[in-house]
């Protein structure tokens, strides 16, 4: 199932650094994403994931270093990189008061797909990720599972080369993992979309993964493909290679203010995630 | 594909507005507290009012309630920012090829036109419990109430960008939104309050916005409605600049 590796880089980053005050998030990493790979960012938790695809999606600006994404800058030309990638965030980043078929509409408007465009490819999509029977069904009553379909579809609605995801399979059972990676694969194969994603997950890295980097403490250690991350550490697996690269101590993340309001979301009912 | 500035604002009118009216229990919950406010002093201060040679005290209260309906309606809309974050619709917009400034202007016209929506619906509410305006001012009144939503929606605004939760919330009630209220001469005349008090309330916007809905539904004025207008006017600007720039600067 691994696609072969392609070479000319739809994503080139080189010494790029982030640091927080004096905690250095991510320290020194320069790594490039071949045009139509299936990319597996791996690393243990906090080791500077997330902040590194906030850096590459425009929403944090780095400390030192340079990163193109489809050939802009996201410092300089933000607006430009946005246009070219879809997200699926860690965390659901729908509007659950609106319809799945509204929360796609607002998407086309802030994108600007153009008008005439719009409900043509907003079905597209929608029944593409099987969702079309429930567009007009507020989001809030969507299962985890639903709502993570829904944000592929709408992330890929302004037709964009890159999909970055974040952990999008987090919670999920195996059925509904199965269901998204086999559209994810379909766009990747069909379409060329190129995919950026983290997960926990080693086995969706070894069936779907063209290049795998892998980062801790901030560090790029490994950036190969699954055989060769294989034969690196000597491993049969990727889950045991994984962890003879980065160690078997466990990693506490500290709950942010986030973290904190979807506790109390939670205990006065008004949802949080699912 | 190119997007289109004033398409991106008109779409996150649109949802502000959509939610709104979505949410009944909210729009029916939140008229409880302006009917309370216009039954129970409204008719329990009348005599004492009338007493003190001030005339009749639902006239001269209606308009000061429908300006605290449109400052809490505005305020929370603003707020509602942080529900965003919350539950990372915030993100979809951050991530968008849309500038912050446009982002911030386009929600919060929503705000400020739900709040606005709100005002006529408590100025009617006054109606029936006895509110008697001059029906030629409507329209100009109805210009104030738009003021009072934008100056009040934009503070909202920079105020959520400034908080990571809702913890802060009990804070901006008790030392924002009540003194706002309760300073601002929407409950008694200025012009017999002590000296001291009527400084605080120069430095009130609603001070303005609630002499302005009075001055033009009853004719009964401390500035006069063009300085409340002006005044306004140049604080919606102020504060719209602030909450953008405050906006602008907001983490994911």
């Amino acid at each position: 199932m691994n696609p072969t590796p392609v070479t000319s880089p739809i994503i080139s980053v080189k010494g790029l650094i982030k640091k927080y005050g004096d905690i250095t998030a991510v320290s020194d990493i320069s790594l490039e994403v071949p045009a139509g790979s299936v990319f597996a960012f791996l690393g243990p938790n906090g080791a500077g994931k997330t902040t590194t695809i906030k850096m590459l999606t425009t929403l944090e600006r780095p400390t030192s270093g340079s990163i193109m994404v489809n050939g802009a800058d996201p410092a300089k030309h933000p607006n430009d990189v946005r246009r070219s990638f879809g997200i699926v965030f860690q965390d659901p980043s729908l509007d659950d008061e609106l319809t799945a078929y509204e929360n796609m509409f607002l998407h086309a408007g802030l994108y600007g797909v153009p008008r005439a465009e719009t409900p043509g490819r907003i079905k597209e999509m929608l029944s593409f990720v099987e969702l079309w029977d429930r567009k007009d069904s507020l989001v809030k009553t969507f299962s985890g599972g639903m709502k993570r379909r829904l944000e592929i579809a709408r992330g890929l609605l302004h037709t964009p080369t890159i999909l970055f995801l974040d952990e999008p399979t987090v919670g999920l059972d195996p059925q509904t993992r199965n269901h998204i990676w086999s559209y994810l694969v379909k766009l990747n194969k069909e379409r060329g979309l190129t995919i950026f994603f983290t997960t926990h997950y080693m086995d969706e890295v070894e069936r779907t993964a063209s290049n795998v980097a892998i980062i801790d403490h901030g560090k790029l250690i490994a950036n190969d493909t699954v055989q060769g991350i294989l034969a690196k550490a000597g491993s049969q697996t990727l889950e045991d290679a994984f962890i003879k690269l980065t160690g078997h101590e466990i990693r506490e993340e500290e709950a942010g203010s986030v973290d904190h309001m979807r506790q109390a979301s939670r205990v006065w009912g008004r949802g949080g995630r699912r | 594909m190119k997007t289109n500035a004033f398409y991106a604002i008109y779409i996150l009118w649109l949802r502000q507005i959509k939610r709104y009216f979505r949410s009944r229990s909210r729009i029916i919950g939140s008229l409880g507290q302006p009917l309370l406010f216009l039954v129970a002093l409204g008719f329990g201060l009348q005599s004492t009012f009338a007493a003190a040679g001030d005339g009749n005290y639902i006239q001269f209260l209606a308009p000061g309630i429908i300006g605290m309906s449109i400052l809490f309606t505005a305020i929370f809309s603003g707020i509602e920012i942080i529900w965003d974050r919350q539950f990372g619709f915030l993100k979809e917009t951050l991530v968008a090829p849309v500038s912050r400034f446009n982002i911030m202007f386009g929600r919060t016209l929503g705000g400020a036109t739900v709040a606005s929506f709100q005002g006529v619906i408590v100025l009617i509410l006054a109606l029936l419990v006895g509110f008697r305006p001059d029906a030629a001012m409507i329209l100009p009144a109805f210009g104030f109430m738009i003021l009072i939503s934008l100056v009040f929606t934009a503070l909202g605004t920079g105020i959520a960008s400034l908080l990571d939760d809702m913890q802060g919330f009990q804070l901006i009630m008790n030392f924002v939104v009540m003194p706002v209220f309760f300073l601002s001469g929407s409950l008694f005349p200025l012009t017999s309050a002590p000296t001291a008090l009527k400084i605080v309330a120069m430095f009130d916007p609603l001070t303005y916005g609630a002499d302005g809905l009075r001055a033009t539904l009853t004719g009964v004025s401390t500035y006069g409605a063009y300085t409340d207008a002006g005044v306004l006017a140049v604080i919606a600007i102020v504060f719209l600049g602030i909450g953008a720039w405050l906006f602008s600067r907001i983490k994911a």
